[in-house]
């Protein structure tokens, strides 16, 4: 068997060596936000791809909520590599298709996660409401925007955020519920995914606060209503990672393995840290970014999904599964 | 006979002669007229003006150069390639229904025409599941395809699929009642003077049904190339591979790209009021045909 391998993989880079440049095409399945973070990443992996092995690679992106981009890919949409808002989304593919193994967040460095983020508030200019931490969202007459947790990967993540505020501060599961009982009363709409929550809070103007993605405050901050909204640190926040990895059967079918490998290795390099920064993506090694833009990076205390809530197979069971908490108290209300 | 009727029609038709009695006072009139201009501008022109205006905020300039993008040109590749096999297949599909609904009796007959009507009933989402679930890698055939290697849900075939349950009944639905009206007769006639079956078809037939046809023919592209729920299910959003047009708006504005969302929108709109005119012209000619 090994020796077997063995002989495959020197025929493979025999064969390798012998034929001359070749096209690849990649098709990435991602989440909402990620869309601006790979436009500029594609094309410089492409450059940096070419200029190693002479190869041409072309990248294909899809992009909307990670729960449905999962369902997509179980049914069927050949991804060779999909990069998605939690790990949860991406076990279910491997449990469902068996197309890469269970153990896959063991596969890159840092869970598979090349980049983090946080959740914070968003605000309108000047914060009338003079929000400052999670107990200000549950005053009433507080408009809390989110979209929805069983379908958005952001709103899982604001949704144990707040979970994990309560628990601390008040030192039980029972409170903590509470707390997320009266903060989802205060939530007019559940936008499918992260991009329509956005939406509805920037351009439709609803809502005081908006539960958002550290990344996808920024880009709301500085691109599309400059000097009209303010982010809001909390005093304690979750630590997102948004995990990658290849899709084995499918990228191998395509004979895409090792592009596919070399792609996702790329957003662990200089490069690809430094343009994760660059779109407010936190980089987990932050020496390679531009100074000026790990400046921009409050410091937030964070606490993460393993030792808070037991992973994220435990975290989906207790709260998001059919009949979990988000049901009990979203359908009570 | 025909003739001294419609002579008559026109007459009565003429304001100057018309009998007191036929006549609605003139604020009812105005008033009927006014609701009626009013709807339309508020429910129809008004999104339209919209489109155009969003589109060209920020100047002709900008609006030229969201065209410049080539995940753009594809979708409406796409979007004109779909249209232009969902068609044709409608069109042949269509003709056989409404030729067998309506000059034929056999059993089961009502059975086709509830089925003709089925994707007007079933909501654009469920027709795309339905296609996920049939062909998608755990759907009947998903593993038999996976073998052999052919890609049908979120690929090209995939989104023609969809396309054309969707538009299925437009042809059909548009001939049918007008090939009842018409009824056998000609045919008959035709077959008892000899002529065989394609003879009778393209001779007599098809002149009869020419101008409902094209009428059929008109809406089929117009839906085929505006469809948005099922082909977003089966689509897998593949930029510039698997993305129609109407895909390609919603991209576009999720990603705050709203001038080119908007002259996107603005494309599709243009294609639709092509259709329009279109059928306008049909509906011209053939009343002055049959005038």
């Amino acid at each position: 068997m090994k020796l077997k391998t063995i002989t495959t993989l020197l025929a493979a880079t025999a064969l390798a060596a012998v034929a001359s440049a070749k096209n690849y095409e990649l098709l990435n399945v991602s989440y909402d936000p990620t869309r601006e973070l790979y436009v500029e990443f594609n094309k410089s992996f492409a450059e940096h791809y070419k200029a190693e092995t002479g190869d041409t690679v072309t990248i294909r992106q899809s992009h909307g909520g990670a729960g449905k981009q999962a369902r997509a890919v179980i049914d069927g949409l050949a991804a060779d590599v999909v990069t998605l808002a939690l790990a949860y989304d991406i076990d279910a593919i491997a449990e469902k298709t068996g197309k890469f193994p269970a153990d896959w967040q063991k596969r890159l460095p840092n869970a598979s996660s090349p980049y983090t983020s946080t959740i914070v508030f968003l605000v309108r200019k000047g914060n009338p409401l003079g929000v400052k931490d999670w107990d200000d969202l549950v005053k009433p007459g507080v408009g809390v925007i989110t979209p929805n947790p069983k379908t958005s990967g952001g709103a899982r993540w604001n949704y144990l955020a707040a979970w994990a505020y309560a628990k601390n501060k008040y030192g039980s599961d029972d409170a903590a519920r509470d707390f997320v009982t009266k903060l989802f009363k205060n939530v007019p709409v559940l936008d499918s995914g992260a991009r329509g929550a956005t939406t509805t809070f920037v351009q439709r103007g609803i809502g005081d606060v908006f539960l958002s993605w550290e990344n996808e405050a920024f880009l709301a901050l500085n691109e599309l209503g400059k000097g009209e909204f303010e982010i809001i640190v909390p005093s304690l926040s979750i630590l997102a990672q948004p995990p990658v990895t290849v899709v084995d059967a499918n990228a191998k079918k395509k004979g895409n393995l090792a592009v596919a490998q070399a792609y996702l290795e790329y957003l662990y390099s200089p490069d690809g840290q430094r343009i994760a920064a660059k779109h407010y993506y936190r980089p987990i090694h932050p020496e390679h970014a531009d100074p000026a833009d790990v400046a921009r990076f409050p410091e937030v205390k964070l606490v993460n999904i393993d030792d808070e809530f037991g992973g994220w197979q435990k975290a989906q069971k207790t709260h998001f599964a059919d009949g979990g908490t988000f049901d009990q108290i979203y359908l009570k209300k | 006979m025909a003739s001294a009727l419609s002579n008559l029609q026109r007459t009565v038709s003429a304001p100057v002669v018309r009998p007191r009695a036929l006549r609605d006072p003139l604020w009812l009139r105005l008033t009927l007229m006014g609701v009626a201009f009013l709807f339309l501008a508020s429910f129809l022109l008004l999104p339209l003006v919209s489109v155009f205006a969003e589109a060209l905020r920020r100047g002709v300039g900008a609006y030229l150069e969201s065209f410049n993008d080539p995940d753009g040109w594809h979708a409406l590749r796409l979007t004109l390639l779909t249209a232009a096999i969902a068609v044709p297949a409608n069109l042949v599909f269509g003709v056989a229904a409404a030729w067998a609904v309506a000059k034929f009796e056999f059993p089961g007959k009502s059975l086709l025409i509830t089925l003709i009507d089925l994707p007007f009933a079933v909501s654009p989402v469920i027709s795309g599941l339905i296609y996920v679930l049939v062909f998608g890698a755990h759907g009947w055939f998903g593993p038999w395809l996976s073998e052999h290697d052919i890609r049908i849900v979120f690929a090209v075939p995939g989104i023609v699929l969809a396309t054309i349950f969707v538009t299925f009944p437009f042809v059909a639905r548009e001939l049918i009642p007008l090939m009842q009206a018409q009824g056998k007769d000609e045919e008959y006639a035709a077959v008892t003077l000899g002529a065989n079956g394609w003879q009778t078809f393209f001779r007599v037939t098809l002149p009869n049904i020419k101008w409902g046809l094209f009428y059929g023919v008109i809406l089929c592209n117009a839906r085929a190339m505006g469809e948005f729920g099922a082909v977003s299910v089966v689509s897998g959003h593949i930029r510039g591979e698997t993305n129609t047009l109407p895909l390609h708006v919603e991209i576009l504005y999720n990603e705050y790209q709203f001038v080119g969302a908007f002259a996107a929108a603005s494309l599709l709109a243009l294609l639709a009021i092509v259709t329009l005119v279109l059928k306008s012209a049909v509906e011209w000619a053939h009343a002055r045909r049959h005038g």
